[in-house]
């Protein structure tokens, strides 16, 4: 990664350029969309009215690779918060001030023609600052102990399918039976994440059930439609949509019934608590299961479906790689980590971290936690100790395939997690719902080397970050060096001619599409 | 997935049967206590032994006993067991330390004294799986004929990785070993071979009984562990420092590291930098850079081996500050 960024003194981005080069082993894989990836969505978080970006990808004697949490932004955000945290040290401004000063603003196009719909990012951002202390501490705490902000976002799901084709990325059908229970079935794959949850809590939602009387009959060829499957952090937006169409289908059928019943037009009729009443006069009232005996009786058998399919995204067609970075909607997290570091082993500590999450919508809030704190778990991984070493002179074998060599935290080295939910419901999300499943990783690893500057005041910017780069680093400080361990040049590559695409409130074409814009 | 080799399993009652069983399946045979180090690597294919002989239905292996010449344990006591045992843990508390900061839990439940202090070495070019070990070609250790830590070294380099075993031989503890030609005693200290292939003074054959930890008087150790993780980790670095008081006077010392060669290496350039003395900061100074200086990591465990030659000044360093403010207690 290399990042050079034209500020203002008050923190404000005039433009920004990004490179990127990935090691991408011997096989082709995912890795042009992984590399467009490392350069989408630096654009999303803060305002960037002129943006430029180069991505490449090597070919390298390595094992095959693909990739995981946060598909190829880990990497860039990492790049990209620790960056800020320098320039607001610059300007000697506080890094949580600068973020707020230059938010993206809601219902907006950025630079590279992604359509930002709701964002929660200053609320997550008060949220950590207000829960971590950070007025108090950061800049204040004693040599060897620090604290470090970063946020991030992440899409909801790509724009586009990994199957290109026209039709729906998600499909549901429900079944209404006379007894009165209702089945949803639905290509989506449970996958831990809480997908069956959130199916059944949407449909109970429209229809006025409790979620346990919904079956929910998932990842079924025989069975039920497509959903394209659970990658992207897709699925609550995708099949959350498509789940509510289909329910609000089957919730007009019987409207329409239940009201004749009721002797009241179908808009008056209402939906909760298992009955379908007048809305005028709730007492007025019949089961749900009675509802849907007088649809099956005047219509036959009650059955719906519904699908979504993302909107076009603007960016569609402008640029090469414009297919990667759109999403119906984008999530936001900001963390403050609080480190402690051994100046003289370079051994550094995550006490705690405090994490603030914009979901839109929180739908389970159990598995929405869950996200967020395995999040951490996974991002203190990746910030410490979890790495892919490879003996160069051996034939580049793995140095440690095992779990045994392969460090990954354990319970002694989890951190405590303060998780705060926020909620700025997208207009594009069901119910407003935007995704978990990845977004949270994002700003933990840039957070905990903002806090190892804040602590010892020395740079690693590259992880893991291990004891012995911290204390190499402590070194060179101690000696009037810059204090710092990490890439120090980035390769010289031959770029072919950019492409140049004026931003959306530069080209008289698209002012009228981009709604709101500075 | 890695499975275990087939091989013929015995579960002898006594030492003596126990000793018999292995004259009886001879080089093919192995003895196995927890198990917890042998049959993983029995999945790599580092040992192959044909036949197996269990040493945990031996009741004289069990057992801990504190005597007037000190603390007698039966080489069975599970690494749980021996941490938690209330006169270990009062008298020897360095034991109890190492053997509490041994792996996990689970695995300190199955692990016994015996099989920590005769841990095999390890080397990360050598504990991988055999196809891994074939694709580089093997290394001298196992089936092949280079050391690819050293490759222009005669000998093995692989890492002596125990925890107890630096405590041992830092207090002066002594083994009692069986075998087909009877029972010797031999200090903890001459167990041990700084070689990653025969690093073990101790015949196949011999089973190890005991260990007598000696009385407990007028010293004082102290165990410290350098790893990733607070769990599950071998030792990358160990020290195990031992003084004996006079007064506050330092009468003798040993400072024993582990995790940098093929042995517990006692340095004694450390431990008579200490000698005489009280332990001062610019003492403490002396012994961390004594010891720092003959440590050795090789590029063949977690972690850069600059850094951890390094932390040896910092961890005996520590040691020592831990041992000084007991006494000063």
């Amino acid at each position: 990664m290399w990042v050079k960024t034209g500020v203002k003194r008050d923190g404000a981005i005039t433009a920004m350029h990004f490179r990127s080069l990935l090691d991408g082993g011997a096989y082709g894989s995912y890795g042009v969309a992984s590399t467009y990836y490392t350069g989408a969505l630096q654009t999303v978080t803060y305002h960037i009215p002129r943006y430029k970006f180069q991505g490449a990808r090597a070919f390298t004697n390595k094992p095959p690779c693909g990739p995981k949490r946060g598909h190829g932004t880990p990497q860039p955000r990492f790049a990209l918060e620790v960056h800020l945290d320098k320039i607001a040290e610059q300007l000697g401004l506080d890094p949580a001030e600068l973020r707020l000063r230059h938010l993206v603003p809601p219902d907006s196009v950025t630079a590279n023609y992604l359509r930002v719909g709701s964002i929660g990012l200053g609320d997550c951002i008060r949220k950590v600052v207000d829960g971590s202390g950070w007025k108090d501490r950061f800049r204040k705490l004693p040599f060897g102990q620090g604290v470090g902000l970063a946020c991030s976002s992440y899409l909801t799901g790509a724009g586009l399918p990994v199957y290109w084709n026209d039709m729906p990325h998600s499909g549901v059908q429900l079944k209404c039976d006379r007894g009165g229970g209702v089945t949803v079935f639905c290509g989506s794959t449970e996958i831990g994440q809480g997908s069956d949850s959130v199916l059944a809590i949407i449909v109970a939602e429209v229809l006025g059930l409790d979620p346990f009387d919904v079956a929910v009959v998932a990842a079924d060829t025989d069975l039920t439609p497509v959903d394209l499957g659970s990658y992207s952090s897709r699925v609550t937006l995708m099949t959350g949509n498509a789940a509510i169409q289909a329910a609000e289908r089957a919730r007009d059928i019987l409207a329409r019934y239940a009201g004749e019943r009721l002797g009241v037009s179908a808009v008056r009729v209402r939906f909760a608590d298992g009955r379908v009443c007048d809305a005028a006069d709730p007492t007025r009232a019949i089961s749900f299961a009675e509802a849907v005996q007088l649809a099956e009786a005047a219509q036959g058998t009650v059955g719906t479906m519904g699908s979504y399919t993302p909107p076009r995204s603007p960016a569609s067609g402008r640029y090469r790689g414009a297919g990667v970075g759109p999403s119906p909607a984008y999530s936001y997290s900001a963390a403050v980590a609080e480190v402690v570091v051994e100046p003289d082993t370079g051994i550094v500590r995550v006490p705690r971290i405090w994490i603030a999450h914009d979901v839109g919508r929180c739908i389970n809030a159990a598995a929405v936690i869950g996200q967020i704190e395995g999040s951490v778990y996974m991002g203190l991984g990746e910030a410490l100790m979890e790495e892919m070493p490879y003996r160069a002179n051996r034939h580049v074998v793995h140095k440690v395939p095992s779990l045994l060599e392969y460090k990954s935290p354990t319970t002694l080295e989890m951190c405590d997690v303060v998780t705060y939910i926020v909620e700025h419901p997208d207009p594009n999300g069901p119910f407003g719902a935007k995704e978990a499943g990845q977004g949270p990783l994002l700003p933990v690893m840039p957070a905990v080397a903002n806090a190892v500057y804040d602590a010892v005041g020395v740079r690693v910017d590259e992880v893991p970050i291990t004891p012995e780069k911290v204390l190499k680093a402590l070194k060179r400080k101690a000696k009037g060096e810059p204090p710092r361990y990490g890439p120090t040049s980035f390769p010289a590559i031959p770029w072919p001619e950019p492409t140049y695409v004026p931003p959306p409130w530069e080209d008289v074409d698209t002012m009228a599409t981009a709604s709101r814009h500075r | 997935m890695l499975r275990l080799p087939s091989f013929t399993y015995r579960q002898p009652r006594s030492v003596r049967e126990a000793v018999a069983a292995k004259t009886d399946a001879g080089a093919d045979g192995m003895y196995v206590a927890g198990g917890t180090d042998l049959y993983p690597n029995m999945k790599r294919r580092h040992q192959e032994p044909r036949t197996v002989i269990s040493l945990m239905g031996i009741r004289e292996l069990t057992g801990c006993e504190m005597r007037d010449a000190g603390c007698v344990v039966g080489a069975n006591t599970s690494l749980t067991d021996l941490a938690a045992h209330p006169a270990i843990r009062r008298k020897y508390s360095a034991v109890a330390h190492a053997a509490e900061l041994v792996s996990t839990p689970l695995l300190r439940n199955m692990g016994t004294l015996g099989g920590n202090l005769c841990l095999d070495t390890r080397c990360n070019y050598y504990n991988q799986t055999y196809e891994w070990r074939k694709a580089i070609d093997f290394c001298m250790k196992k089936d092949g004929a280079i050391c690819w830590v050293a490759p222009s070294s005669p000998r093995c380099w692989a890492v002596s990785s125990s925890d107890v075993a630096p405590v041992a031989v830092a207090i002066g503890a002594e083994f009692l070993l069986v075998g087909p030609g009877g029972e010797r005693v031999v200090p903890a200290a001459r167990l041990y071979q700084n070689d990653g292939i025969n690093y073990l003074a101790k015949h196949p054959d011999e089973i190890l009984v005991e260990v007598r930890l000696p009385p407990p008087d007028g010293w004082d150790a102290v165990y410290r562990k350098l790893r990733r993780r607070g769990s599950f980790d071998f030792p990358v670095l160990g020290v195990a420092a031992w003084v004996r008081w006079d007064g506050d006077v330092v009468a003798d010392a040993r400072i024993v590291l582990g995790g940098v060669a093929s042995q517990p290496l006692e340095v004694p350039e450390a431990g008579a930098a200490l000698r005489g003395e009280h332990l001062s900061d610019e003492r403490i100074a002396a012994a961390a850079e004594s010891a720092y200086r003959p440590a050795k990591p090789l590029d063949n465990t977690d972690f850069d081996l600059s850094w951890r030659k390094q932390m040896t000044r910092v961890y005996v360093k520590g040691a020592l500050d831990e041992l000084r403010n007991r006494r000063g207690r």
